[in-house]
């Protein structure tokens, strides 16, 4: 999102919010990453970046890419995720001039806050109820990846209400928004639920998603017969 | 295998814009920013002004104009959003050229290309006049946390390496015949990542025990 999107109050507030989100992610990635925390949230962020690069074709020409969101929350724990996509976003906006500056705030509230905290809760809220199977781990991240786009574009339009500069009645703000989201969450949930299923394939004990059904797993020793 | 000094938009030369001390030059984008967000999209001169300014500050800084403006592209998205505006908008409407549109929401679409095309400029101006280094020693010297400055040092000093690990991962694909054109190829993109991501995560492992074994503490 560029400057002049949504006036300066609106803009500091949500600055606020991003801030003390930030500061909450600092704090709980400490945990999650058990210790010292530059050089492998640098390295998950920079996964994200080069992830957000790779174009996934849609047909007829055009592409999508990834927002990484719910996917960096079930790989390395949703405050992790937060920093990392902050980290992306700052980065992107100081030296990319991608998004702009006054509009830093709103976009680490959208992308990283709320992206990452409700594709993390609908994920942990469906794997609570499903058995504990790294099976399971990927479709939880799809739909969980899925949900956390709309709700972002919900979350946006409703920031447009408040602050927005031009007068765009809220019911069609929100059903654009909403509508052209659910169709990029269908495409962030096919992602996500693939790169998680294939990370979980052959190196689940680095997906954070997947500790507790590696905690219940038995121990199994295997003799090959004689 | 050294990282390359500067990065994709760094423009090198030597000027007083690209001298200045970085933590100064993100205070001014950032006050400039704030009072063109400020600023009411009635005031057109206002406006002049601000790009006035602004070029004058990139003329100072050598960067050339050609070097700039086609990098402007990153804001393309959003014009067209602005150019839905005037169509979706309440309040009265006017005839622009046989076409009826909202007139507030002709004046809104107006003010997002205006202030968004000031900022992707003045970011531009930022990005190529100051070097990642020079941007990091700045937001330290801006009191932002040290954690987190040193998230983004690791980034940056990693970036170059992670991207071309994933071209080298899509020549390999590429090399055996593989072009992606539909969804039904995400399966074989999303295994690139993955196979991405263990490897990101494993060298940041890496970074990290050899830091530890040179005594870092943090």
């Amino acid at each position: 999102m560029p400057d002049g999107f949504l006036n300066a109050p609106t803009s500091l507030a949500t600055g606020a919010v991003a801030a003390a989100g930030l500061a909450l992610a600092l704090r709980g990635a400490r945990r999650e990453l058990d210790g010292p925390t530059a050089p492998m949230a640098g390295l998950v962020a920079t996964f994200v970046f080069a992830a957000q690069m790779l174009n996934f074709p849609v047909g007829a020409g055009t592409s999508g890419h990834l927002l990484g969101g719910a996917l960096a929350a079930v790989l390395v724990g949703p405050w992790t995720a937060v920093l990392c996509l902050s980290v992306v976003l700052i980065v992107q906006s100081l030296l990319f001039a991608d998004g702009g500056i006054t509009a830093l705030g709103t976009n680490i509230t959208l992308i990283s806050l709320v992206g990452v905290l409700v594709g993390w809760a609908v994920t942990r809220v469906l794997l609570a109820m499903l058995p504990k199977r790294v099976g399971v781990i990927a479709p939880a991240a799809a739909i969980g990846a899925f949900l956390s786009v709309p709700t972002a574009a919900g979350v946006f339009a409703a920031l447009y209400a408040l602050g927005g500069t031009a007068p765009l009645p809220f019911g069609s703000v929100l059903t654009a928004m909403v509508g052209w989201h659910v169709v990029i969450g269908l495409g962030e949930a096919a992602i996500t639920g693939l790169v998680v299923a294939s990370i979980v394939g052959v190196r689940p004990d680095l997906v954070y998603a997947a500790r507790p059904a590696l905690a219940a797993r038995p121990l199994q020793l295997a003799t090959a017969p004689r | 295998m050294g990282a390359p000094h500067g990065h994709r938009l760094h423009f090198h030369t030597h000027s007083p814009v690209h001298a200045m001390a970085a933590h100064l030059k993100v205070l001014a984008l950032v006050g400039f920013m704030l009072c063109v967000v400020l600023t009411p999209r009635t005031w057109l001169p206002a406006f002049a002004g601000y790009l006035a300014a602004l070029l004058l500050v990139i003329s100072v800084s050598g960067v050339p104009l050609r070097y700039v403006v086609p990098r402007m592209v990153v804001e393309v998205p959003f014009l067209a959003f602005a150019a839905l505006m005037p169509f979706l908008s309440a309040g009265p409407r006017i005839e622009v050229l046989g076409v009826a549109m909202s007139r507030p929401g002709l004046e809104a679409g107006t003010a997002l290309v205006i202030k968004g095309s000031l900022g992707v400029l003045a970011s531009l101006t930022l990005a190529a006049t100051t070097e990642p280094h020079e941007l990091l020693s700045g937001l330290r010297r801006l009191r932002v946390p040290a954690a987190l400055v040193d998230v983004m040092a690791f980034m940056l000093r990693y970036l170059d390496v992670v991207t071309d690990e994933l071209r080298r991962m899509r020549i390999a694909v590429d090399s055996r015949g593989f072009s992606a054109r539909s969804p039904r190829h995400w399966a074989v993109l999303a295994t690139s990542l993955g196979a991405l991501f263990v490897r990101s995560y494993e060298r940041g492992e890496r970074v990290h025990r050899a830091m530890l074994s040179r005594g870092y503490e943090r």
